[in-house]
């Protein structure tokens, strides 16, 4: 089959495709299949990044991919396979690799049969001006970034990337979901010769990004941080900016999952229903949420529920796969992975009950205690207390008598996230938050005390 | 292959490129996985397209498409072109790059069976024996194995003359052992974490690994760590197994190294580099027993970082980086060898895919073997820990403090190993901590790990990478900080 694709240097809204052209697409895999089932994943991406460094853009790219993946079903056994080729050759081979595959191996007793069609929920995440961004547009914000620090004496360096996806699924029962979606994203460090500071954000709407005020958010960190004092190792109250946050409570994502529950490697093991966290900490997951993105189905195809995951500080509620559910006598969620896989679901859209204290009245309230603005390389210690371990970066504060006094040098953290979310004093208002270690959530800024601290480096 | 690439090449320089280069990537991979008993994944997938890199007014442009037709070839090449434009209009200085001479080669990395051949049930047959042969220890409550395999061919043309085809097929593959009691989840791997080892071979390496016969010690040490005593806080001597060292080499000597660090290319994500320029021939990185190469050749072994040619065009070399314990050398490409008056790159560039644009890499970085067996170094070694195998890792981002816990420990007390330890961590200053090795073991104790999900830049690419070494022993460490009481 011809894909009915324009023209590569086009504009990314011009090289997805229609629900037409989607479903001609699956139903040419469909002829070409002889499993009892079958079933379509179709990936269109369409993304462009700006990357500048040094006051000046030094890496510029552009990539536009699809790719079919099919998965088949044979007696209780199924595979999956996966080609970015579309001629009908290419769609020939590629259900054949997945019925080889499939027909190879054992027999599964709790293979569930596909899904028929489901309804969605209808969210809006494509924004006509996003997809239309061209290399010039990122080009000149990128260069009014650069000439704010060169007027500073600072050097800026950070991405701004725009673009489509698609994702659609389609089944030999019946069912065919479609979701697009644009996404842009902004993200800058301002650096001095010791200090620096740090400013991201993401949007499906370009035009909500606003490139030179968070650059003058960064400066003004960098600017702050300047001939950073050494503090000592120890418990801190800190305020915690929401990127930091969510980088944090991030890793929890797959904790509630049932099938991490039933391979009892989640934190939250024998402590569902009890109260493992502060009574203000109340956390759902909601893919229909406003600041939330991504599709309001599952790679099962089943519709994603708004989940009450932790209520007042008491985990209650976990997400299922269809084969979790059917184990566990429970309905399932909409969260599950692509089949075949062995770890089930996951909650994706994380959102967390804010609170009404701003950062500024955080800061103010706090004799002495550490601002940070980011953490850089977390990972887990401890699975079971989720003690995590990483380092402070780009904006590290401390504040002495509600005021920032100045910049510290960069602190090593060892911290259990349970017990940080038991020591919440404040919360603000959540937002949309963007770092770099977990994918973007909505988390409130947090005052926690008792924050470990553990080692201090040379910056 | 080369009508596509020539058809990219000629339409970049038409659109005003100075310079072009573009890659044509055929990629395959295969992943099988179980779990407690039951099969996981069991996929594959074919990926195919082109990258087009070019210079047009000064600024680079980059282009990739999955179109490979004349026309899309055509527009992509166009697009990366008119990408470059935009660059230019931020533009500081014309990018310049270090000469490079023109290659036209065909390579092929060896292996004796290609694992695309190997039938899908011999692999799940492997598997599955592993799985059992873990689950039969009573207390582990997950057992996980799992295969991967690569075949990738590229066709890389530049404006330059060169027209390369390499093709390379790696392979992995390991075990895990999970055990939950009481509030502690432990967990041990075989023959390293990361999903064990990885090389630039084919199903000879699953085979060499008997993962069968390893499967219950791995299941057994899971669930004896429950009773092993906590690791000491403290400061001492530390020895390092061959695995978690090439992650330490990989973190504070691999990463640091990269001069796109160092130039501040990579400050918004990555990080920067304590390396600066003026430590280069000065800097004291290590002991006088520390040597460290970066050697992408494949006499070095079949590493992950291995190939003939980077996705730069630029011939695979062996750089030392840390000569007698000093600082003697970066990972370059041909613009950031230009920009600190290197005749040459280093030849480093690689890209994940088709789809994203080199960018300097580690190849292989490994220490040069020492003298010891691991016997007569603990034999050796009055009061130490013996750590194994990653758990968690951590470094800043100038690759100055890091932090790294592993799976197991054991004390040594008057030249023998004696009870197995927990929760084992240590951290340090990347200087400080190379400067206090005092013992490596040979060649025959030297193993050319391979580390296959290294993260970096913007879009983020994964790439494997290749570390040798061997166990090292070192002193007056921190130890334990991890789980310090505060």
């Amino acid at each position: 089959m011809t894909r009915a694709r324009i023209h590569a240097s086009r504009p990314a809204a011009e090289q997805l495709l229609s629900d037409a052209e989607l479903r001609r697409l699956a139903e040419a895999v469909f002829r070409a299949s002889d499993a009892d089932e079958t079933e379509v994943h179709i990936d269109v991406v369409s993304d462009a990044l700006t990357r500048f460094a040094n006051n000046s853009i030094h890496q510029n790219v552009a990539e536009q991919n699809l790719t079919v993946s099919v998965r088949t079903v044979y007696d209780g056994r199924t595979a999956r396979a996966t080609t970015n080729r579309t001629d009908a050759d290419s769609l020939r081979q590629v259900v054949n690799a997945s019925a080889s595959l499939a027909r190879s191996q054992p027999k599964n007793p709790r293979l569930l049969p596909m899904p028929g069609p489901q309804k969605y929920a209808r969210v809006h995440r494509f924004v006509g001006r996003t997809a239309q961004a061209s290399p010039a547009d990122r080009a000149r914000a990128v260069r009014g970034v650069c000439e704010l620090a060169a007027k500073r004496d600072q050097t800026a360096a950070g991405i701004f990337t725009t673009g489509a996806m698609q994702f659609a699924m389609a089944n030999s029962r019946g069912l065919f979901a479609a979701y697009r979606q644009t996404r842009a994203e902004f993200s800058v460090t301002m650096l001095e010769s010791d200090s620096s500071g740090w400013a991201k954000a993401n949007s499906p709407d370009v035009s909500a990004l606003e490139p030179l005020a968070l650059a003058v958010r960064a400066s003004e960190k960098a600017e702050r941080s300047r001939q950073p004092h050494e503090l000592l190792p120890g418990r801190y109250t800190v305020i915690l900016e929401p990127a930091a946050v969510l980088d944090l409570v991030g890793f929890l994502f797959y904790d509630f999952a049932a099938t991490a529950i039933r391979d009892q490697r989640s934190c939250f093991n024998r402590r569902m229903g009890k109260r493992v966290l502060g009574r203000n900490i109340t956390i759902w997951d909601d893919v229909t949420h406003p600041l939330q993105t991504g599709a309001p189905f599952d790679g099962e195809g089943i519709p994603r529920q708004k989940v009450l995951l932790v209520d007042r500080g008491i985990p209650e509620n976990l997400v299922y796969s269809r084969a979790a559910a059917k184990e566990m006598r429970k309905r399932p969620t909409g969260h599950g992975f692509a089949l075949p896989n062995e770890y089930g679901e996951a909650s994706m859209n994380l959102v967390f009950a804010g609170g009404k204290s701003s950062v500024d009245e955080m800061i103010a309230s706090t004799d002495r205690g550490l601002l940070v603005t980011r953490l850089w390389y977390i990972r887990e210690v401890d699975p079971y207390e989720k003690v995590l371990t990483g380092m402070t970066r780009d904006g590290t504060f401390l504040i002495e008598n509600g005021r920032i006094a100045g910049g510290i040098r960069n602190f090593r953290f060892n911290q259990s996230v349970l017990e940080m979310l038991s020591n919440v004093e404040a919360l603000g208002p959540a937002v949309r938050a963007a770092g770099e270690e977990a994918f973007e959530m909505v988390v409130p800024p947090m005052k926690v005390r008792d924050f470990r601290f553990t080692e201090v480096t040379k910056f | 292959m080369w009508d596509l690439s020539s058809c990219a090449l000629s339409t970049a320089r038409l659109r005003g490129a100075t310079y072009a280069d573009a890659r044509v990537m055929d990629v395959r991979h295969r992943d099988v996985s179980t779990k407690n008993g039951e099969v996981g994944t069991v996929a594959e997938s074919v990926s195919y397209g082109i990258g087009i890199r070019v210079i047009a007014n000064g600024a680079w442009g980059f282009a990739a498409t999955d179109r490979l037709t004349r026309a899309g070839i055509q527009a992509c090449a166009a697009q990366a072109v008119a990408i470059a434009k935009a660059s230019a209009l931020t533009k500081r200085a014309d990018v310049v790059m270090a000469p490079e001479q023109p290659f036209v080669d065909s390579w092929q990395s060896p292996f004796l069976k290609d694992p695309f051949e190997i039938p899908i049930e011999s692999q799940l047959d492997l598997l599955l024996s592993a799985d059992a042969e873990m689950r039969r220890v009573k207390g582990v409550t997950l057992a996980e194995t799992g295969m991967s395999f690569r075949k990738l061919d590229v066709w890389f043309a530049s404006s330059i003359g060169s027209r390369i085809h390499q093709r390379k097929v790696s392979s992995g593959c390991g075990i895990v052992a999970t055990s939950f009691r009481g509030s502690e989840i432990q967990k041990r791997s075989y023959p390293s974490s990361f999903g064990g080892q990885h090389a630039l071979q084919g199903y000879e390496l699953v085979e060499s690994l008997e993962i069968v016969r390893h499967a219950p010690r791995v299941a057994e040490e899971a669930v004896a760590l429950h009773g092993a005593a906590q690791c000491p806080e403290s400061t001492g001597t530390i020895i390092l197994d061959g695995s978690q060292l090439g992650l330490q080499i990989h973190e504070s000597i691999g990463h640091p190294i990269e001069l796109d660090r160092v130039l501040g290319q990579e400050a918004n994500f990555a990080g920067m580099s304590f390396l600066t320029l003026e430590k280069l021939g000065k800097l004291r990185y290590g002991s006088e027993i520390v040597n460290v190469v970066a050697d992408a050749r494949l006499e070095h072994g079949p590493g992950l970082g291995t190939f003939a040619y980077d996705d730069e065009g630029v011939s695979a070399q062996c750089t030392d980086i840390i000569k007698d314990g000093l600082f003697t050398g970066y990972l370059s490409n041909r613009e950031t060898a230009a920009a600190i008056g290197l005749a040459r790159s280093s030849g480093t560039m690689r890209a994940e895919s088709w789809n994203r644009l080199p960018i300097i890499r580690m190849t292989n970085i490994s220490i040069l073997p020492g003298q010891w067996s691991p016997g007569d170094l603990v034999a050796d070694t009055d009061d130490g820990i013996w750590m194994e195998t990653n758990r968690s890792w951590s470094i800043d981002d100038r690759r100055y403090h890091f932090q790294f816990s592993t799976e197991i420990g054991w004390e040594i007390k008057g030249g023998k190993k004696t009870r197995m330890l927990k929760n084992p961590s240590y951290s340090g200053i990347t200087t400080e901590f190379w400067n206090s090795c005092d013992a490596i073991c040979s060649r025959k104790h030297w193993t050319l790990w391979g580390t296959p999900n290294c993260g970096k830049g913007q879009p983020q690419q994964t790439m494997g990478t290749g570390h040798g070494a061997a166990p090292a022993r070192f002193r007056n460490v921190k130890i334990g900080s991890a789980f310090s009481e505060l």
